[in-house]
């Protein structure tokens, strides 16, 4: 504890005056653009070339905001037995309205069709235009940026622990 | 020059000045107060730093409906706003700006004029409290009530002692006849008056009466559009005249050094009123509010006392002077 009465008082003032002297950092943003970190999470991108309509996602989905239309044709290929069937996917809707950006959907795709992108400037006016589409959800992909490096310190990835193994 | 000249170009002086000093010293507690935080505050308004923020609030003010609740005292609720801020006009008359009547007013009675339109402030914030016919007004009128006139004591004896220290009541005759050494014989009533002049203001940390975080805005809750833009106006024409105060009471007027006080008076004088108004802004980005127990033992317990002992001390050195 102080024992001159009034030390705090002035201490306080010094504390005011240093930080006044320093540059602050705001960033002012709409003319500034902000540093996101790495795996900031904006918007889903969906990369529906990959998508099988497995539903796995729409099943995980905790707020029930993804919606997926599909049906299966059938790819005559020659010199094959049968007739294969192929998934092709009619609808896929994310309603970010209703979308916690918990990234679930992003863990449970087994085939790497979801994708976080940092974008985060797409606020309408009209709640039913966030209900973004297939083609939208195709156009976010292209924001999506390469995957960060790996920590130096961290665990090898799972892969890389294998194939030390078997060599 | 004819008389009627000469009264109209020191009245329109005075009112350039109080429309213009305020403005800047609430465009620097903007800026200042932000900058203590570690942010930026207004940058937008003018385009350079923000300088138009206040500009602006003004004109957004201007435009917006004054509303008088129905239950209110409606001529007293109008009035309020005039009342609080009309005294300072006043006190900024008698105020000089440098030597040869470089001032309003040359009074010779200037502190005891000082002394009691300031004492307005009072009236001022109970007619805004009592006739907004609103409970947590009420509370706020009552406790600034509290406060006014218990740090009006303080307030008078520290600037008695300087008045006795100079002889004189007349505010320029205060300045001719101070010296630097007064700097350390009025210590005590410097910082007595000062700490009793922000409470006079309402300042933080002495703003319990408006205590935005508790009481809503205090006696100013009912209050909206220009009416209110004449307290918050008010308000910083407060800062103005308390550091005008302080400066020529206690900091030398326009002393200054290099000898050179009829050419640069008036520049010493304005650069000392913003030094204390920085100081003013200083201390509330710095310091809590204080309770209304804690602040009335403060001036009952700490300025009167304090004040008391600088008029002895004062009446000492000048006994043993002559």
């Amino acid at each position: 504890m102080s024992d001159v009465p009034g030390v705090g008082l002035a201490k306080g003032l010094a504390v005011t005056l240093k930080t006044m002297t320093r540059r602050s950092h705001t960033h002012q943003y709409p003319d500034v653009e902000p540093d996101l970190p790495p795996r900031s999470r904006g918007v889903i991108a969906l990369f529906d070339e990959n998508c099988t309509s497995c539903m796995l996602c729409a099943r995980e989905c905790p707020d029930w905001c993804i919606y997926i239309d599909s049906h299966k044709e059938e790819v005559v290929l020659p010199g094959a037995a049968r007739p294969r069937q192929r998934p092709v996917l009619d609808r896929f809707a994310i309603d970010f309205s209703l979308c916690m950006y918990c990234g679930i959907c992003i863990e449970a795709c087994p085939f790497d069709a979801l994708y976080w992108s940092p974008e985060f400037e797409y606020a309408e006016y009209d709640i039913r235009e966030l209900l973004h589409e297939k083609e939208t959800l195709r156009e976010w992909m292209w924001t999506v940026p390469a995957p960060p490096a790996h920590d130096p310190n961290g665990e090898p990835a799972k892969e890389q622990a294998a194939a030390a193994r078997q060599t | 020059m004819p008389v009627w000249l000469e009264l109209t170009i020191r009245i329109a002086g005075v009112v350039v000045a109080f429309l213009t000093l305020p403005l800047i010293v609430g465009q620097a507690e903007h800026k200042v107060m932000a900058h203590m935080q570690g942010r930026l505050g207004p940058m937008y308004a003018g385009a350079f730093h923000g300088w138009a923020q206040l500009i602006a609030d003004g004109v957004k003010f201007v435009q917006k409906e004054s509303v008088t609740p129905a239950a209110a005292d409606a001529p007293v609720f109008k009035l309020a706003p005039f009342v609080a801020l009309l005294p300072y006009l006043v006190v900024l008359l008698v105020i000089p700006l440098g030597p040869g009547g470089l001032v309003g007013q040359p009074l010779d009675i200037g502190l005891f004029l000082v002394l009691a339109v300031v004492g307005l402030g009072v009236v001022s914030v109970l007619m805004a409290s009592w006739a907004s016919a609103n409970k947590y007004s009420l509370l706020g009128g009552l406790r600034a009530a509290a406060q006014l006139l218990g740090y009006e004591l303080p307030f008078v004896l520290a600037a008695a002692s300087v008045a006795m220290a100079a002889g004189t009541l007349s505010l320029t005759g205060i300045v001719e006849a101070w010296r630097p050494w007064w700097l350390l014989w009025q210590l005590p009533a410097l910082v007595v008056f000062f700490v009793a002049g922000l409470a006079e203001i309402r300042r933080p940390p002495f703003d319990m009466p408006i205590a935005d975080s508790e009481l809503v805005f205090g006696y100013l809750t009912e209050y909206t559009g220009l009416r209110f833009a004449f307290f918050l106006l008010a308000e910083y024409v407060g800062i103005v005249v308390i550091a005008a105060l302080t400066t020529v009471l206690f900091l030398g007027g326009w002393k200054g050094p290099f000898g050179l006080d009829t050419e640069l008076g008036w520049l010493w004088t304005l650069i000392k009123i913003f030094a204390v108004s920085f100081v003013v802004i200083w201390l509330r980005v710095a310091y809590p509010r204080l309770r209304e127990d804690q602040l009335q033992r403060l001036c009952w317990l700490g300025l009167v006392p304090l004040a008391l002992l600088q008029l002895v001390l004062t009446a000492g050195v000048k006994i043993a002077m002559t």
